[in-house]
């Protein structure tokens, strides 16, 4: 499968890729798997915690801190990182973000770069700008350097190849790395992957990351993970690009005794990552010889504007909500058309493009609230999905079919005379459609335009010929009315 | 104890056998059920799909409604739980105090009815007789907005006669979703057929709920698949008696 970098501006509506994308059944069971199996890693970790609520109201409260004060934190952050030798750059937005690792990438005389997984480095595609400019990006995560070698894209902000299986991935390794001869053990891929990226670790001198924290207290920035790759990647070159967004900020070095409890055990189950990397300016000897810092709005600051929306920047990107939801488990990543899937990218998305695109994924749950119940920082998603809905309807048409439909309903609504004429009326309405199968009044198995998605899989029962308080009334009538 | 029912909407229009059932037990448990006629619907479908302006008005009747009830009986836990989550800050946004008053008032009085008969009458057994097997959705806004835990099960466990089956992955979403179901018809459907394949792996013959907004919709699939399992509200099994059906 080769696809073009996801792009909200250019995706189809959600209800149409879901629709591709639910015809594959691989797929669908490779997501179904993963997510089952990182759900229940996650519940024994988090049910073996006796203060979870109390971290997860923790972690809120400091993310919600943050916000309050991000501007004094960013600037804190710029001075002590600053101080320990570090560089640091603001970007707008993604092209300018682009354009500076571009040109910091160019002055180190990169031809190549070797990159950590990051989800922010997806978001402003990074990786066809570096090879536009001639500097050959190489993916070192395993599950980045499967969707990179599988021409794919990322499905998912914790385990980006998950909708791929062990076969699938032997298959990918054995056409690109030229390994006819893998074997199909995760042993056999594991070293396949470490023999390829080696090399790269060893002859790369210049390296791209994202961030999970920058400290303001210290300038320091910190990444986990859970293959060693980053470390590599934080240490052997000579120039280190980081590029985070701005949300990434956290006020204290002691704040990660909040966060670094709530991310491993929501992201993956693990009590703690087996690699967290803190790194604060340059060392004389030691890592990088240059290091910079790529702080990066694109819409997060609008985000930060709206009293109901912002608190979808207190994500600490565990993906927790992806493998929870309903949703996800059945049309996997893609289908979101962003880097960002699952119930926060159905917030996070619309948001980053100002509400221009991506306008179908706020309706793209079902509001069960599995989500906010899993978040580590307990952001509300059912409540912003419904808050980045009401502006999505506020900017329809007055003549959009949804809307007159649901203003009529509401009219009917507002009186009480008007929602009995409409009971009557649907009774009337629906006969044509009723058919009689000896279950029950009658049922329709047909309904036309928008409730046609309805009898595509389900019948619904016919009207039952007297309503609730046409009931009740009559019983009052009948004085006494003891016989229910 | 004087106890106001909320039908709400799709209730009455659909499900008027439900009514039947709540009004019939609260009766037998020797309580007066008074029914406010100018009720309509509490906004919900409108709210969350994004309408909320139109949600507005329906709000200000609801409470104009029951304003003065002792209790308010739902039989539905997601037009519960969209008064509880929603209200407060509708009010606020109409900025009428009295308004503000009377929902922070009021919400405190609003039960779903599984609640209300255990929470707030301390009741597990209704006295009712159902021989058949059942298993019990748990929907997700009482699951998760209401917390309504094993208040419906401790009911359902007292009813005479009943072979109560646990489903597997009770806490999942039937894929309802109100105007989801219509709008991502493809997804809502898949997720459907998760639930229905859990209902059958029961064996039950009848699927309850606290909702008939999933059970309409699980029940859309059974009969579809002419699978010979029927849903059935809550209410209506603990309606059931020896003397009679509800």
């Amino acid at each position: 499968m080769s696809l073009q970098p996801l792009d909200p501006r250019t995706a189809e509506i959600f209800p149409m890729a879901a629709r591709h994308l639910l015809g594959d059944t691989q797929l669908r069971k490779n997501v179904r798997h993963a997510t089952d199996v990182i759900q229940n890693k996650r519940r024994i970790v988090v049910d073996e915690m006796p203060d979870w609520q109390e971290l997860r109201e923790s972690g809120k409260r400091l993310r919600e801190h943050t916000m309050q004060h991000l501007r004094e934190y960013l600037e804190q952050f710029e001075r002590n990182c600053t101080a320990a030798g570090g560089v640091v750059h603001w970007a707008r937005d993604a092209a300018e973000a682009r354009q500076i690792v571009v040109s910091l990438a160019k002055s180190a005389g990169a031809k190549e770069v070797i990159k950590i997984k990051s989800m922010t480095t997806e978001e402003i595609q990074l990786n066809p700008a570096l090879a536009a400019a001639g500097i050959r990006p190489y993916e070192t995560d395993l599950a980045e350097l499967i969707i990179q070698l599988g021409h794919d894209q990322p499905s998912h902000i914790v385990v980006p190849a998950l909708h791929k299986n062990r076969q699938q991935i032997r298959e990918i390794f054995r056409r690109e790395m030229n390994l006819p001869d893998l074997g199909p053990s995760p042993q056999d891929l594991a070293d396949a992957a470490r023999l390829f990226l080696r090399e790269k670790f060893l002859t790369v001198p210049t390296a791209v990351s994202g961030a999970n924290f920058l400290i303001a207290e210290t300038g320091g920035v910190c990444v986990v993970e859970s293959e060693g790759n980053g470390r590599m990647c934080l240490t052997l070159p000579d120039t280190l690009i980081t590029i985070a967004g701005i949300d990434k900020v956290i006020p204290r070095y002691e704040d990660l005794g909040v966060l670094l409890q709530l991310l491993p055990r929501s992201a993956t189950g693990e009590r703690m990552n087996p690699y967290n990397s803190i790194w604060t300016g340059v060392h004389p000897g030691d890592g990088p010889k240059a290091f910079h810092v790529i702080l990066m709005d694109n819409a997060r600051t609008s985000i930060l504007a709206d009293a109901e929306g912002r608190q979808t920047l207190n994500c600490i990107r565990c993906g927790a909500c992806q493998n929870a939801c309903p949703v996800y488990r059945q049309t996997g990543g893609h289908a979101y058309g962003s880097v960002y899937a699952g119930p926060i990218g159905a917030i996070l998305t619309p948001q980053l493009m100002q509400m221009e695109h991506a306008q179908s994924l706020p309706y793209a749950s079902s509001l069960c609230g599995a989500c906010y119940e899993v978040c580590p920082v307990k952001i509300n998603i059912p409540e912003v999905l419904i808050h980045l809905r009401n502006k999505v309807v506020k900017e329809k048409s007055w003549a959009d079919p949804e809307a007159i439909a649901l203003k009529t309903v509401a009219s009917i609504f507002r009186s009480e005379r008007r929602f009995r004429a409409a009971q009557r009326l649907g009774r009337i309405a629906e006969r044509p459609l009723v058919r009689k199968d000896g279950q029950g009044d009658g049922w329709i198995s047909w309904l036309p335009g928008l409730l046609g998605g309805w009898t595509q899989v389900r019948d619904l029962q016919s009207m039952p010929k007297e309503s609730f308080r046409e009931w009740w009334e009559k019983r009052a009538e009948t004085k006494g009315g003891s016989d229910v | 104890m004087r106890i106001s029912l909320f039908i709400t909407c799709y209730n009455d229009t659909l499900f008027p056998d439900t009514g039947k059932a709540v009004v019939r037990v609260l009766e037998r448990l020797g309580h007066t059920v008074v029914f406010p006629a100018g009720q309509t619907c509490c906004g919900q479908m409108h709210y969350n799909t994004g309408y909320q302006k139109e949600a507005m008005p329906l709000l200000e009747r609801f409470v104009a409604q029951f304003r003065d009830a002792d209790a308010v009986v739902v039989p539905s836990s997601s037009c519960v739980a969209m008064m509880k989550d929603h209200y407060p800050k509708m009010a606020e946004e109409i900025g009428r105090p009295d308004l503000i008053r009377d929902v922070a008032e009021l919400l405190p009085k609003i039960f779903e009815f599984s609640e209300l008969l255990t929470r707030r009458l301390g009741l597990d057994d209704v006295g009712a007789y159902y021989p058949h097997r059942v298993t019990y959705h748990a929907s997700c806004h009482g699951l998760r907005n209401l917390n309504l835990g094993d208040g419906p099960l401790r009911l359902l466990k007292a009813v005479r006669g009943i072979d109560l089956v646990p489903i597997a992955n009770v806490e999942q979403c039937c894929g309802f979703g109100g105007t989801f179901a219509v709008k991502n018809a493809e997804v809502s459907s898949a997720m459907l057929a998760e639930k229905t394949t859990a209902v059958l792996n029961t064996g039950a013959e009848a699927c309850t709920a606290c909702d008939n907004s999933c059970l309409m919709h699980i029940q859309g699939a059974l009969h579809r698949q002419r699978t010979g399992v029927r849903t059935i509200h809550l209410a209506e099994i603990l309606a059931s008696t020896e003397e009679g059906r509800a």
